[in-house]
């Protein structure tokens, strides 16, 4: 669809009523499609920055502290930020159906757990640059490996995290509505 | 100590995510995630160039800066959802260049970073 893609080919894109699958944003930190999301930061943007900040220290001390429990030999597979980045992918899979679909959440809910923590916890930055520091004479297969291997793992997450979490609230809403 | 400067770093680095991610979707419309893409490759690069100074940038400061700010400041679980969000809405062509994209100009970024402070340090 290539008129979905290019900043210079504006889709006015109103998201669907709360409630349906298609009603979640595609940009889990903040989607200014979505009018409250866009107005979060007008009125009161202390407690939300506040919340942010918050989050991403505690998500940040986290993955430290895995990269220390996990520590990765010189050269080594860097397992604890692969560890980390699809953990996070799972459960930003899963927060995202309960803040859209399951829960009416406080408005601080998506921007602690998931701006915050889940955005601390991960990063692209350091997987990018693990890969850059694995590449080396005899070890391009192990590089390509961290790089496309975390990319499956994570987006499979997602997904993951996603449907089981959909399922769990579809079901439940089916049992409520009889 | 060390885990304060994480703290710290990464009480920094999420809040910017979030405002520069909100400044550049107000500027673009498209469905593309231009805010994400942004910040993950100028944490790519900052930590590529950290990396390259390496002894000579103190621990502490490795901390403060590489694990906590641009851990904070780029996001692999939002690159990720957002991928995935553009695949079960059909817009493949946009989830495969989100990938394609962040990759290779966050690889090129790291690598940049890199070889800039490298030559500068030496």
């Amino acid at each position: 669809m290539p008129d979905e893609f290019g900043p210079g080919n504006p889709v006015p894109d109103p998201l669907p009523e709360a409630g349906q699958s298609s009603g979640e944003p595609i940009d889990p930190d903040v989607d200014l499609r979505d009018p409250v999301q866009r107005t979060e930061l007008v009125r009161r943007h202390g407690p939300v920055l506040g919340a942010i900040a918050l989050g991403g220290g505690l998500g940040a001390v986290a993955r430290y502290g895995l990269a220390r429990a996990v520590p990765a030999a010189p050269g080594g597979f860097p397992w604890a930020t692969l560890l980390t980045n699809v953990a996070g992918c799972f459960l930003i899979g899963v927060l995202m159906v309960l803040v859209t679909e399951a829960w009416q959440a406080h408005r601080l809910v998506r921007p602690f757990l998931g701006v915050g923590i889940l955005g601390g916890f991960t990063t692209f930055s350091t997987y990018v640059v693990e890969t850059r520091g694995l590449l080396g004479p005899g070890s391009v297969p192990l590089a390509f490996g961290y790089l496309a291997g975390t990319l499956a793992a994570a987006l499979l997450a997602v997904v993951l995290g996603h449907a089981v979490t959909r399922r769990a609230v579809l079901g439940r809403t089916e049992v409520a509505g009889r | 100590m060390t885990v304060l400067l994480v703290f710290l770093g990464g009480a920094v680095g999420a809040p910017l995510r979030y405002l520069t991610d909100r400044a550049v979707q107000s500027r673009h419309q498209s469905l593309f995630p231009w805010g994400t893409l942004t910040v993950n490759l100028a944490g790519c690069l900052v930590l590529g160039g950290l990396t390259g100074a390496g002894a000579a940038l103190p621990a502490p400061l490795f901390a403060l800066l590489g694990t906590g700010f641009c851990g904070a400041l780029t996001t692999y679980s939002t690159f990720g959802y957002e991928t995935v969000r553009l695949a079960e809405r059909r817009a493949y062509l946009a989830a495969v260049a989100n990938v394609v994209v962040s990759l290779a100009a966050g690889f090129g970024g790291a690598v940049f970073g890199y070889e800039v402070v490298q030559a500068l340090v030496s």
